[in-house]
């Protein structure tokens, strides 16, 4: 509790700062600003609770309302939110998850705060708040997705990161012959076993190829995304994943990283924290980007977390100053920090946190991720097909053999939803 | 109407006698059509159209119900189909709480010291929510750590994975339902056994009636209104069998443990949701099914009060 206290008193103190700096000439603000946020969890609710004073200090005439959601429970909330009395400002996800919301008009488009330079340092991550050529929010935060690994186990073992898919899997087999598993999962839930396939599809036929899958242009049953399970398949067989799997959440099976009986976990950057809680020291831990397959520039899954304005909002102009408070890149800076959110700002001109993961991850998703940035399996898919297909996985990681009918159920439900 | 006067009473002090009873009936009418009838009609309105719950709904006939049934050239939906199969398991399976429960009564209706303390026990997992038993029989089912492996491990049997094998997954939430559904049973039959005539007892015993034959011809017959009620409290139990599926598996492993309510809440309102129209035909199909056992237990119910008559 002390800790989460000094955080958001700290960050508090530093957006204040922040701000003031950046709006100097800025003028101000009245009326009243209504704010629905999911950031639930104590180090994101602090960072939200911090935005709000940050922004309050600048306009001392606003009066402002923050309501916190739990997260999980915002995913299905949202809409009745959005429906009558929206709030002004509300949290949600880029790409495809908000395509419901903006199709029934209930976002507003922000096209022209993006064109009119009012949101600098954004022009990289537009892309995933863009539908059919209109932006409609701005992204807060991202984290990348890779593989963490236990760094003193590869060492014992002499094993060393690999760049390539043929070292990944002689890797693997000196791990497996050691009496370990290489891969922790827990596909309770499903969406972990949505990062594998997103990594091995971009690897062996990369990034567009993927993303044509997620418009629904290429069916599931076409010969290269079986190329994709058949490699998907090597792991499996060897018995790199942690058996049993199906019966664990993501958590749960982090144990096994903990206890040395597997040594890496395809994860996003979010896991660090719960690693480091469970008492894993950072000289036990790495990370390394997903290795090649195919002949591809890489594509990498980043989830982007947003705030969108409410097209039914009452108070849009006071919404339009809080993105952009909240994209500007010194505020950028100070809530991605390690003791903040501990995610990568979204903001060019901000500064990374000197934290070992974050500084890997942001030199890999500004130089090493040429073929282009995914949001994650649930979010590029369309919810339906989404639901299917993580389902078809997860059956695929346990019965190999089952692949035949997968991908036919899979293109059955193609067809039906991409109508 | 009628023509007021002074001296005539006022008209519903005439009606009084016909009015009364609807009246008191009115408040009752009231919430259980905006509850229950006027949502069943929204149901069936919905089920006939494409809707995501924000914008217009699209009128579409009965396509939900031709894909969901695989009318036409369409195969059968075949969550559907795992879903119909596993609630028919559930209603089958379900129903060996009643006799499970009755052989739990028959051995604590004694009288020795302490007899109210057992009861007690065994009447505890009906009294914990349906979420806590879910949670403590995964621990149980788990595939490494879970008391259940330990045992079996003492008796050289292979681990197994329960809630992870597809084919048995179904048949591990339906044990850990069992629990609390037999401890209900086993009350209802405990009242039961109050009320068995002691005297009919003596005279079945005077005619050399004991064991199975005075189980079977004496004591049944008199419990009879407590079977009644356990089949329908355990029919209906299985029928919405919905908690312990969500907390012990989630539907999975890859759907093989969702049932009609579970899977017409995923449709229509889980995170990937949102198809209201087709979650809606899920809802209606589920109400023919749970209307044919409650119409048959209500007919029953009628006859016997006919007869008792």
């Amino acid at each position: 509790m002390h800790s989460i206290l000094k955080t958001s008193c700290a960050a508090v103190a530093a957006l204040g700062m922040a701000a003031s700096a950046v709006f100097a000439d800025g003028h101000q603000l009245s009326g009243d600003l209504k704010i629905t946020s999911d950031m639930s969890n104590p180090a994101p609710r602090a960072v939200m609770e911090g935005l709000v004073a940050g922004f309050q200090e600048m306009h001392p005439e606003l009066n402002i309302e923050l309501t916190v959601v739990d997260r999980e429970a915002w995913k299905t909330q949202i809409r009745n939110a959005l429906g009558a009395n929206p709030p002004d400002v509300v949290n949600w996800y880029a790409a495809n998850r908000m395509g419901p919301y903006v199709e029934a008009g209930l976002f507003e488009d922000i096209s022209d705060m993006y064109a009119d330079g009012d949101l600098p340092g954004l022009d990289a991550v537009q892309g995933a708040l863009t539908l059919d050529g209109k932006q409609y929010g701005v992204p807060y935060t991202y984290y990348q997705w890779g593989v963490y690994y236990r760094e003193d186990i590869f060492n014992e073992l002499g094993l060393s990161e690999p760049v390539t898919f043929d070292e990944e899997i002689a890797n693997c087999q000196v791990i497996v012959d050691s009496g370990r598993a290489c891969y922790a999962i827990g596909t309770k839930f499903l969406w972990t076993a949505g990062g594998w396939f997103d990594y091995m599809n971009m690897r062996t036929n990369g990034f567009d190829f993927h993303m044509q899958l997620a418009r629904g242009e290429v069916e599931w049953t076409d010969p290269r995304v079986r190329e994709t399970f058949a490699n998907w398949r090597k792991l499996i067989d060897m018995g790199g994943f942690i058996a049993d799997h199906q019966s664990y959440s993501w958590q749960e099976a982090l144990n096994f990283m903990i206890d040395g009986e597997a040594t890496s976990y395809l994860m996003g950057n979010f896991a660090v924290a719960a690693m480091r809680e469970a008492g894993l020291t950072d000289a036990q831990i790495d990370f390394y980007q997903f290795p090649l397959i195919g002949d591809y520039p890489q594509g990498e899954d980043a989830p982007t977390d947003t705030f969108h304005i409410p097209s039914g909002a009452e108070n849009k102009d006071n919404a339009r100053a809080f993105l952009q408070y909240v994209t500007s890149a010194n505020v950028q800076t100070e809530i991605n920090s390690g003791d903040a959110l501990g995610q990568l700002p979204i903001n060019a001109e901000s500064g990374v946190d000197a934290d070992e993961f974050l500084e890997q991850g942001f030199a890999m998703l500004s130089t090493n991720a040429q073929g282009g940035v995914a949001q994650f399996f649930d979010r590029d898919f369309p919810a339906e097909m989404a639901s299917v297909g993580m389902e078809g996985l997860q059956e695929f990681m346990v019965f190999p053999d089952n692949l035949d009918d997968i991908l036919a159920r899979l293109e059955e439900a193609r067809q039906r939803i991409y109508q | 109407m009628s023509t007021v006067t002074p001296t005539s009473r006022s008209w519903y002090k005439r009606n009084e006698i016909a009015l009364t009873p609807w009246l008191f009936l009115l408040p009752a009418m009231l919430f259980f059509a905006v509850y229950v009838i006027i949502p069943i009609g929204q149901s069936f309105w919905i089920s006939f159209h494409q809707w995501d719950g924000l914008g217009e709904k699209t009128y579409i006939g009965t396509a939900n119900y031709e894909r969901l049934l695989g009318i036409g050239e369409q195969n059968i939906d075949r969550k559907f189909e795992t879903s119909f199969w596993n609630n028919l398991k559930w209603l089958a399976l379900y129903l060996l709480a009643v006799p499970a429960g009755l052989f739990i009564a028959l051995f604590l209706n004694q009288t020795v010291r302490g007899i109210r303390l057992y009861k007690s026990l065994f009447f505890f997992p009906f009294v914990i929510s349906q979420v806590v038993v879910g949670l403590v029989f995964s621990w149980f089912y788990l595939p490494r750590e879970g008391l259940l492996n330990a045992i079996l491990g003492v008796f050289g049997a292979g681990p197994v994975n329960i809630l992870g094998d597809p084919t048995l997954a179904t048949y591990g939430i339906i044990a850990a339902g069992l629990w609390p559904q037999t401890a209900y049973c086993m009350i209802l039959y405990l009242t039961g056994l109050n009320a068995v005539d002691p005297e009919q007892v003596e005279a079945a015993r005077l005619d050399g009636a004991k064991g199975y034959k005075m189980l079977w011809y004496i004591i049944l017959p008199q419990l009879k209104p407590a079977t009644f009620i356990a089949f329908v409290v355990t029919i209906i139990g299985a029928l919405r069998s919905f908690d312990l599926i969500s907390v012990m598996t989630n539907g999975g492993p890859f759907g093989s443990t969702r049932v009609l309510s579970f899977y017409m809440f995923e449709e229509s309102l889980s995170e990937f949701g949102f198809r209201m129209g087709y979650g809606s035909a899920i809802a209606v199909v589920l109400f023919f099914i749970m209307l044919g056992f409650i119409g048959y237990f209500l007919y029953s119910m009628w006859r016997d009060e006919k007869g008792a008559r």
